[in-house]
């Protein structure tokens, strides 16, 4: 299988010269291309901050994360952005579309930031908005725009420079139950039909029936794996 | 985007390019009324009497008789017309006189003067309220306004001077009142009587005498070159002065009010700074979020500052430009029909010798100069958004 996320004993600690608190602790994670995998747990788990090292937000103290080979603790600031902006694709909790952007601009914009000339990019909001089923919101501004609606084209955005994977954190919980579910609908069709990787840090017990692997964090640590169990009885 | 930015709140920027307009208005209005009421000082000094520069006989200014008067050449006259080529020369015999009618006296100034190179130096013939100017040949004088009250004079009546003549002499004469001058300046109003130059020396016997050329400059920035070139040329038996060195009061006034205007200007410059700063603290808060999930996304640091620059130069740009455009048929108006005061404070203005007039200047540095300072002060302050963007944390940016 093509790898596309692989940490290697990843730790992040807080107040380590008084009293350290381990968000995540010694963490292992390897995630193949065409993942749906869900990260669950209590809040307070480790599971945002996980997430952020994973997406080159933040850095681990301890351990390195190779995304698609490339060691991403190893890179500048600088050098962070311009990754992220090429190879993660992020779905925020709140949306966090550009309020006086239409939708179209909304997702056209992180493509301006990649260079791609102006063809390039209408075929590809086109394509995208036919993928999450609003090509008729394309010149919709945000606040015309339920939450779902927002959220979907949030995604769109994620998916408009080809990223390598897609984080998603708490992607549902501002949502409706209907919006939720055509929401994981889409993410879902996208996975298997574009085999993108999706990873979401999630409470939400609908995502987590939808995920193909689920992890469960506690304490900063992976207590469980279903990929783990599934592969150990694989071999069973 | 940045354009589409500025009116996400719309009325923060409005508030903000309100801010900058209202102090591209008064920063104006402030510099231009200075200018225009300094200008005026000098003008109505400089321009109705005093002349840019003046030539005595050396020691006349401190010792200001007749006996320190000089002879009036043509040659002297040519070489400081070389040297002075686009501006104009007139000689004048100037001393003090007894001046009287009925029952009534006031020690005056008696100006002679060429009627004919006056009006080409100075503009004292605009000053002319009633009645006409003197000619060459007249045997008649011009009262100014205030003399003219105190003597209880009016046009064709006769005013009799008193006074000491060169080397001595007894001087006394009767001339009738052609016209009443009207100058600004109290100093100049309640006291000068103009007569022919021809008919002062007879006056005083001083016969081909004058107490001073008066030069016109036409371009002021040239003041001291050509003051320094006539000095050298004329020599140590003429002092040369500007009307620096023969107003310092004007000069020192002009000076202190000066000082007093940048204090102002600070001030107001400082609540300029506090309204653009706090629009932009207001930005900052509001947009924490996304700029936080841009640089998440991948918006390089330098993009998103760039983009922020560009929101505040829009609406610095745009309330300096509003700003100039009204402010400049205001001080265009003000100039046309300046401040005038009336009543008790016009009096105190006119006791301290000043004339109670507030016209502005409607000089082009002044628009450009106050426009580019608030342009620069609110540029400045815009370098703060781009320290907190450069200093920015998305994950700390994106918790609410």
């Amino acid at each position: 299988m093509d790898t596309v996320i692989d940490a290697h004993n990843i730790s992040k600690v807080y107040n380590r010269n008084t009293i350290p608190v381990y968000a995540v602790n010694n963490v292992h994670l390897h995630l193949n291309r065409g993942e749906f995998t869900a990260l669950v747990g209590p809040s307070g788990s480790g599971k945002t901050t996980l997430l952020n090292m994973i997406g080159g937000l933040d850095k681990p103290d301890e351990g390195n994360i190779f995304i698609n080979g490339q060691d991403i603790t190893a890179l500048s600031a600088n050098e962070l952005i311009d990754f992220r902006l090429r190879n993660i694709g992020f779905v925020f909790q709140s949306f966090n579309l550009i309020p006086v952007l239409t939708a179209k601009e909304n997702v056209e914009f992180i493509m301006q930031l990649q260079k791609m000339d102006k063809k390039d990019r209408d075929e590809r909001v086109l394509q995208l908005f036919q993928q999450i089923e609003m090509v008729d919101k394309l010149d919709e501004r945000p606040s015309r725009l339920s939450g779902g609606q927002q959220q979907r084209v949030a995604v769109a955005r994620a998916l408009a420079t080809k990223p390598q994977f897609i984080l998603a954190d708490e992607p549902t919980a501002n949502l409706d139950s209907k919006s939720a579910s055509n929401l994981l609908d889409i993410m879902a069709k996208l996975n298997k039909e574009e085999n993108i990787t999706f990873l979401f840090s999630t409470h939400d017990q609908r995502v987590i029936d939808r995920a193909r692997r689920v992890i469960t964090l506690v304490d900063g640590r992976i207590i469980n794996d279903t990929a783990a169990v599934s592969t150990a009885h694989q071999q069973a | 985007m940045a354009w589409k930015n500025i009116w996400r709140n719309r009325n923060r920027t409005m508030i903000t390019m309100a801010s900058i307009y209202f102090a591209v208005i008064l920063s104006v209005l402030a510099d231009s009324l200075q200018d225009g009421v300094f200008d005026n000082l000098i003008k109505n000094m400089v321009s109705y009497y005093t002349g840019y520069v003046q030539v005595h006989k050396t020691g006349y200014w401190d010792e200001q008789v007749l006996d320190n008067s000089f002879e009036s050449s043509i040659r002297t006259e040519a070489k400081i017309i070389s040297l002075n080529e686009t501006g104009g020369l007139t000689g004048r015999l100037e001393s003090f006189v007894l001046a009287s009618s009925n029952d009534q006296t006031k020690g005056s100034l008696l100006v002679g003067i060429d009627p004919e190179n006056e009006s080409k130096v100075t503009n004292l013939k605009t000053k002319l309220h009633e009645g006409d100017f003197i000619k060459a040949d007249d045997q008649s004088v011009l009262l100014s306004e205030g003399l003219a009250e105190r003597l209880n004079l009016r046009l064709t009546d006769t005013i009799v001077l008193l006074g000491q003549g060169y080397h001595g002499a007894t001087a006394a004469g009767k001339y009738p009142v052609k016209g009443i001058l009207k100058f600004g300046t109290p100093a100049m109003n309640d006291r000068t009587v103009f007569m022919p130059l021809k008919a002062s020396q007879d006056l005083f016997q001083a016969y081909g005498m004058i107490t001073s050329y008066i030069l016109l400059v036409n371009d002021t920035e040239q003041l001291n070159t050509i003051s320094a070139a006539v000095k050298k040329s004329l020599g140590s038996n003429y002092e040369v002065m500007t009307w620096e060195e023969m107003l310092p009061d004007i000069k020192q006034h002009i000076e202190s009010d000066s000082r007093n205007m940048k204090f102002i200007q600070g001030i107001l410059y400082l609540l300029i700074c506090f309204g653009i700063f706090g629009t932009l603290l207001m930005m900052l808060e509001e947009r924490k979020i996304e700029m936080g999930m841009l640089v998440a996304i991948g918006m390089k640091k330098m993009q998103l500052a760039i983009l922020l620059l560009l929101e505040s130069l829009f609406t610095l740009l745009s309330g300096c430009i509003f700003g100039l455009l009204t402010s400049i048929p205001l001080v265009y108006y003000l100039k046309l029909n300046p401040i005038k005061l009336s009543g008790d404070a016009a009096e105190a203005y006119q006791r301290f010798g000043f004339e109670p007039v507030f016209p502005t200047s409607s000089d082009p540095e002044i628009f450009l100069n106050q426009a580019l300072v608030v342009l620069v002060i609110g540029l400045v302050l815009s370098l703060y958004p781009v320290y907190k963007v450069i200093r920015l944390d998305p994950i700390k940016s994106m918790k609410r």
